[in-house]
């Protein structure tokens, strides 16, 4: 077939091909891939307002009944030939792999990785809502009320759909909306500029397993557009760097997903043993291309800082760029140069003031910025910081950096600022009965647990269930 | 599309070129001119009476019109002779920085806005119907204009008024929220009309459109027929007009006009035009050509972007070569307009730059 794939938005149940259009690109080359139709806000409103009906389509299952739907859509997104847009083309799961790394940058591996995390939590939906619920007995959401733990108990939808201002940086952050599917909310998604993919197939696997079509909302759009998914559709996740996600921080309407700042801290107790941690430190960093808010940004210890930061700069610095499809990739190319430019200038910039130094230089054989045939890339960087008041310290970036810096532990808590997830190393009971009370720290893993490992019977950024749900008190008379 | 037989073509240029002609006779002669243009040809030493034969001379000979000689000059150098005495309508351009332009008038507005109600159809505006214009009002000609395109229909119009130059400085200075609640305090007022009046016609701006139309079901409220300028509208944003907003029940009338030309019309969109609106100027009284930006005196190929050139030749204003701040597409006749048309008219240099065109 000779024509470009065309990725219509979809209005709750019909597709609309936009007289505008975007080109998705490979990001080596600029080959176009891929038009998607973009819509103004109008449409999005318009559309908005016709929730009820899309809501009404999920209401005719039941939760159990849109579990098995789930897990089919885990089957289909994983192995099934789906239809991509609305030009005849199908895609699949190899096509999916090869086109989401040709224009994210992800390698191959990481993009299995991805869908591996997509496909566990479509399949075990079942524990997801029972870790979001504490076990709720999910016909309650069904019937509207029940009985749980001898009380009565009532729950009602807080919106009429959930909408999400996806990012471009990794797929598996389409894990996070993925409950509302059985949770009878319809999701009205803008995808990432570069990313449509990974929303588009899921819900043509949604779809495919029986899902209804009016349940889905995909819509590419402007920012105008953008604010109105944030604002109208009642509850809404946003993914983007401090200042995007700032806007929102006293919306309780809008999840804000923003950098993660996670980290890694190992007590007095445990710092002798530092270097049966330097592969905790190094999977915490780089999995995943470092693309993710669970990847760990910083390392705080209480003391052989500049040991540290040098002996994981010589195992992950000589770390280089591959092909996309090497079985052993590790790093992710750039989509956006622009962003690689300006991360590399960031860091450029911050390492003339005194009290920094980036370690990986002397490893990594090179710069840090590389850009070939393959594509834009950025090598790990380890940037040992004297002090936490650094500008490199606690820095978030779409590649594997991390910075490490000496704190005394008595003042860990006070200096290393808020944590996404925390790995803390420490056996100290009371040290651990600090970090339990902490309010700055989101996720908490005691041991040598890595930031980037996630369970989803422990959500973490935000419980689904309870920001889409709410209770309410409820008493029947004779 | 409705092709233009080139017989058509060749009597329009024929017309432009006789009433070209006329113009210059008019604004250059003692007898009838003004003093700006009288003063401007001493200057220049040499006579457009006896060198314009045509409008190609007009524009071979003539540099553009400068807009500051609207601001920085007072009205009274642009009073024709046979107008001295007779007191003058002032009318102002957009003006969001410093002194507006201004353009005085007798009786174009009516002229222009009489030939342009043969151009709407009375199912959708019907006659004696009443009009509402949501739109700027104050110093601009588009007022009493509207009011008189409703008056010689038989009907009457409410007016809400909007401050086009608040809402660019709201947007400058990033008030969102008072821009937003400006627009909603209009759109308000037009809402009540709707809901206690009997209204069959509407104009106002595209924007200002989607938030009515997102408050109150226009076909319901009994609007017929809406009449709509000011701002960019691309392919998309018409079809979305059309398709989503008046859903196909409502006429739609995208129009292209400021104070210094009078107003463009559009012809019926088509599916083959793609939502692609082209508007005509109302030749020979206005003239809109599409040029190179850079070599000014160029035409653009049919097809092609280009800056927008507008010459107006009225008894009471002569305009010529005055570059707008907007580009377009050049296109090519289409029945009943025997000569070129502008589509897709955007601020110039809209894909360089951001430019902040508000609700108007």
């Amino acid at each position: 077939m000779e024509k470009l794939p065309h990725i219509p938005a979809l209005r709750l149940g019909k597709t609309y091909e936009s007289l505008n259009k975007l080109d998705v690109n490979r990001h080596a080359d600029g080959q176009v891939l891929a038009r998607v139709s973009t819509v103004n806000a109008g449409i999005i409103r318009k559309d908005l307002r016709k929730l009820d009906a899309a809501r009404a389509a999920l209401k005719k299952f039941t939760v159990a009944e849109l579990i098995e739907i789930s897990a089919k859509a885990g089957e289909e997104f994983l192995n099934g030939t789906l239809p991509l847009g609305d030009q005849g083309h199908t895609q699949s799961a190899d096509d999916y792999v090869r086109t989401l790394s040709s224009t994210s940058g992800l390698p191959h591996n990481m993009v299995r990785m991805n869908m591996g995390k997509i496909h566990y939590a479509l399949t075990h939906m079942q524990t997801v809502l029972d870790g979001l619920t504490r076990g709720l007995d999910l016909t309650i959401i069904d019937k509207g009320m029940g009985t749980q733990g001898g009380a009565r108990c009532c729950f009602f939808p807080a919106a009429k759909s959930l909408g999400l201002v996806m990012p471009s940086n990794s797929p598996a952050v389409n894990s996070l909306w993925l409950p509302a599917i059985p949770l009878k909310y319809p999701v009205i998604i803008k995808p990432g500029r570069e990313e449509p993919w990974t929303p588009y197939r899921l819900i043509q696997a949604f779809i495919a397993a029986g899902a209804p079509a009016e349940a889905f909302g995909f819509y590419a759009t402007d920012h105008e557009g953008a604010g109105e998914i944030l604002n109208k559709s009642g509850r809404a996740l946003i993914f983007g760097d401090k200042n995007t996600t700032d806007q929102y921080a006293n919306n309780p309407a809008v999840q804000c997903h923003g950098p993660g700042f996670s980290k890694i801290l190992i007590g007095d107790d445990e710092i002798e043993n530092w270097r049966d941690y330097i592969d905790l430190m190094d999977i915490s960093a780089t999995a995943n291309g470092g693309r993710s808010c669970i990847n760990a940004s910083a390392i705080v210890v209480p003391k052989y800082g500049r040991e540290i930061a040098d002996a994981l700069a010589k195992k992950i610095g000589p770390i280089a760029p591959t092909a996309a499809d090497d079985a052993n990739a590790r790093l992710s190319g750039f989509a956006n140069p622009k962003m690689a430019e300006w991360i590399d200038s960031s860091i450029e910039s911050g390492l003339t003031e005194p009290g920094a130094e980036d370690m990986t230089a002397k490893y990594r054989d090179g710069a840090r910025k590389v850009d070939d045939e393959r594509g834009l890339f950025l090598r790990p960087t380890v940037i040992y910081c004297e002090s936490t008041s650094h500008t490199l310290y606690n820095r978030e970036f779409l590649f594997p950096y991390i910075s490490v810096v000496e704190v005394p532990q008595s003042e860990m808590l006070e200096k290393m600022g808020p944590s996404l997830v925390l790995s803390a190393i420490t056996k100290d009971e009371a040290f651990r009965a600090e970090l339990l009370e902490a309010d700055t720290i989101d996720r908490l893993n005691f041991g040598a647990v890595p930031t980037n490992k996630i369970s989803w019977d422990q959500p973490h950024e935000g419980n689904m269930f309870e920001f889409l749900y709410r209770r309410r008190a409820l008493e029947i008379g004779d | 599309m409705s092709a233009v037989s080139d017989e058509a073509i060749q009597k329009a240029k024929q017309d432009l070129d006789r009433h070209c002609v006329e113009t210059i006779q008019w604004h250059f002669s003692p007898e009838t001119g003004c003093p700006f243009w009288l003063d401007w040809a001493q200057k220049q030493g040499w006579d457009p009476r006896a060198e314009v034969k045509c409008f190609d001379d007009l524009i071979a000979k003539f540099p553009h019109f400068q807009d500051e000689w609207l601001r920085d000059l007072q009205p009274e150098v642009w009073i024709p002779k046979e107008f001295l005495g007779k007191p003058f309508n002032i009318f102002e351009t957009g003006g969001t920085t410093g002194m507006p332009k201004q353009r005085i008038g007798w009786n174009d507005f009516r002229t222009d806005y009489s030939e342009f109600s043969e151009k709407i159809s009375d199912e959708h505006f019907p006659r004696g119907g009443a009009w509402l214009m949501m739109g700027p009002t104050g110093p601009r000609r588009l007022r009493l204009a509207i009011e008189h395109l409703a008056n010689v229909r038989g009907s009457s119009c409410y007016f809400i008024d909007l401050d086009p130059r608040w809402v660019k400085k709201l947007i400058t200075n990033k008030h969102f929220d008072q821009a937003k609640a400006y627009m909603a305090h209009v759109v308000d007022q037009a809402a009540l009309i709707l809901k206690n009046r009997k209204v069959t016609g509407l104009f106002t701006t595209p924007k200002l459109l989607e938030a009515l139309a997102e408050k109150v079901d226009l076909y319901e409220a009994g609007i017929r027929g809406v009449f709509a300028g000011g701002t960019t509208m691309d392919p998309q944003y018409v079809r979305f007009l059309i398709e989503e907003l008046l859903e196909g029940q409502i006429g739609f009338y995208p129009t292209y006009g400021n104070t210094l030309m009078g107003l463009a019309a559009s012809v019926p969109i088509t599916a083959e035009d793609n939502y692609s609106v082209t508007y005509y100027a109302p030749q020979p009284r206005a003239v809109l050509r599409v040029v190179d930006p850079v070599e000014t005196t160029q035409l653009r190929a049919y097809g092609e972007w280009g800056r927008v050139e507008l010459t107006t030749m009225t008894k009471e204003f002569f305009m010529p070569r005055f570059l707008e701040r907007d580009e377009a597409v050049r296109r090519e006749a289409r029945a009943p307009y025997a000569w070129d048309g502008v589509a897709q008219v955007r601020p110039f240099g809209a894909m360089e730059k951001n430019i902040v065109e508000g609700v108007y």
